[in-house]
């Protein structure tokens, strides 16, 4: 692989940019991986890159039914934060996001990491109390945030409305290390990086059964042919009931369709990311100029990547009392995702009653922000059997009643 | 949008007149139970993609609880049928069937 540099920009610039290199390979699938990950999404690709990069496991299959990154990873409004509640959430959520703070150096990959800070907006009295309290939380989990009066929300966003009729501006939590970064560059510069170790991505392949013998994996069923593995990862997102249904077992997990929109593009308005959880909606201005809104999910089981209308108005309805200016823009789209969320709101990162299989999933309505942290946890518990940062995140905490619920911390929107 | 018929008062009226309430026929265990009977109950769900019959609520109506079968790659709906029942009746199943033959959801088929 080539690197990507200053001087290799100014060296194609001489001769009409031809000698780009194709950034991954699109290999046919081997006989046999040691490794087989299932969904080349952003997590699934992470998973890959850090059992490559930590544990030395190269010989790894990343299979994916349609296009790298085209799930959720490229329907996300690229939201980077760790001021959760819980401390294994806190851990994992603040592992991810130092990774992020060096993942293009780690990458050679530019994934635009912004750490513009994001808010939290309390606009009513329980959100207060609630933003205090995570914020305490956070002091002792050194996790930096802290608690700000409206006087300042508004100093650091000035297109803000304070006195809104329903839902004031009564504070919020502030993180000033979170941002965003760009979200296809994530998964296209894992991707990158995995086939430069000579790991083998291979689209369009769906996965149609997974082979079992004495309840242990020897493999998977795709559209390319059957492939053998010693492990298999299932990274599926939305799927991850089904991938479960074809190894035999059940998740405790419902898919649900989650959408987001964007503006048309304009001047830059505001510098930040904020999160106003009352009223279901959470804005950003991309580098494009647009201003990317995302809402709350459906209520009901969806495959379909699409969500209802009414979601669209309610959110939109409940932003501009906020911020007024909002009011005068145009939709430029709109589209959805599969979300999986589990009983607790947490994601699952476990081992399965199927020996050799593994599940990462459950990152529900928010995943982006966990994608390195996540993959480098995952790595770790499929090449060592156990990691300190997915040991609370078993799938069989719902039968020990051990729950990390983050849905004070985290609202609908995470 | 969804649109769905309320067998309880006999309305037909898009989504934002209903509340969806999750999955249908779940046993509800109880006292005496155990963790897995709990884990089943309260965790566990089919979440297929495909055939899938769940709970309603009729909000902004009547606001009684039915029950619908509904395609979840497709949003279609098969048909509604009144909560007091432990399987779907015969013509809801007929319904599916029509559409979707060999289905299966848990035991029903």
């Amino acid at each position: 692989m080539k690197r990507y540099s200053a001087f290799a920009v100014a060296r194609e610039a001489l001769r009409h940019h031809t000698g780009w290199e194709r950034a991954w390979r699109s290999p046919e699938p081997k006989a046999k991986y040691d490794v087989i990950i299932v969904g080349a999404g952003g997590h699934g690709l992470a998973t890959a890159y850090y059992l490559g990069k930590n544990f030395g496991i190269t010989n790894v299959a990343v299979i994916e039914k349609g296009w790298l990154g085209g799930g959720n990873t490229g329907r996300n409004t690229t939201i980077i934060r760790s001021n959760y509640l819980q401390d294994p959430s806190a851990a994992i959520y603040e592992k991810s996001r130092s990774l992020y703070e060096t993942l293009s150096q780690d990458l050679n990959y530019n994934v635009m990491f912004s750490p513009r800070g994001v808010l939290m907006l309390a606009q009513t009295q329980h959100e207060i109390r609630g933003y205090k309290r995570t914020a305490h939380a956070n002091a002792l989990q050194g996790v930096p945030t802290e608690w700000i009066e409206p006087g300042k929300v508004k100093e650091i966003c000035p297109i803000i409305e304070l006195n809104g009729p329903r839902y004031p501006v009564l504070g919020g939590l502030w993180q000033a290390r979170g941002g965003t970064a760009r979200h296809d560059a994530v998964a296209w510069g894992y991707a990158r990086a995995c086939s430069d170790m000579g790991m083998d991505i291979i689209q369009k392949c769906e996965v149609t059964g997974v082979r079992t013998e004495g309840g242990k994996v020897v493999g998977v069923d795709t559209t390319k042919g059957a492939i053998e593995c010693d492990k298999l990862g299932g990274v599926v997102a939305g799927h991850s009931s089904v991938l479960a249904e074809m190894a035999g077992f059940r998740l405790p997990m419902e898919s649900v369709a989650l959408q987001a929109l964007v503006s048309e593009p304009i001047k830059p308005a505001m510098d930040i990311v904020v999160m106003a959880n009352t009223v279901h909606g959470y804005l950003s201005q991309s580098d494009k100029g647009e201003m990317v809104i995302g809402g709350g999910t459906d209520g009901y089981n969806n495959y379909t990547q699409r969500g209802s209308f009414h979601h669209v108005e309610e959110t939109v309805r409940a932003l501009i009392e906020t911020f007024p200016m909002l009011s005068r823009l145009k939709m430029l789209r709109q589209w959805g995702g599969i979300v999986d969320v589990t009983g607790d709101r947490s994601p699952m990162l476990t081992k399965t009653p199927v020996e050799g299989m593994f599940m990462n999933c459950g990152w529900g309505t928010g995943g982006f922000k966990a994608i390195p942290g996540s993959g480098w946890a995952m790595a770790e518990l499929m090449a060592k059997g156990e990691s300190p940062l997915t040991e609370e995140f078993s799938m069989w905490r719902f039968k020990e009643g051990k729950f990390i619920d983050e849905s004070v911390a985290a609202g609908v929107a995470h | 949008m969804l649109i769905l018929e309320c067998p309880c008062c006999g309305v037909t009226g898009e989504e934002t007149e209903f509340h969806a309430g999750g999955e249908a026929h779940l046993k509800r265990h109880s006292v005496g139970s155990t963790d897995d009977q709990f884990e089943e109950y309260l965790f566990m769900r089919e979440n297929p993609r495909g055939v899938h019959l769940e709970r309603w609520r009729h909000n902004n109506g009547c606001g009684k609880w039915f029950h619908a079968a509904r395609c979840t790659m497709t949003l279609e709906v098969f048909g509604t049928y009144p909560a007091q029942t432990y399987e779907p009746p015969q013509e809801i199943k007929d319904a599916i069937s029509a559409k979707r033959p060999g289905w299966s959801w848990r035991n029903f088929s």
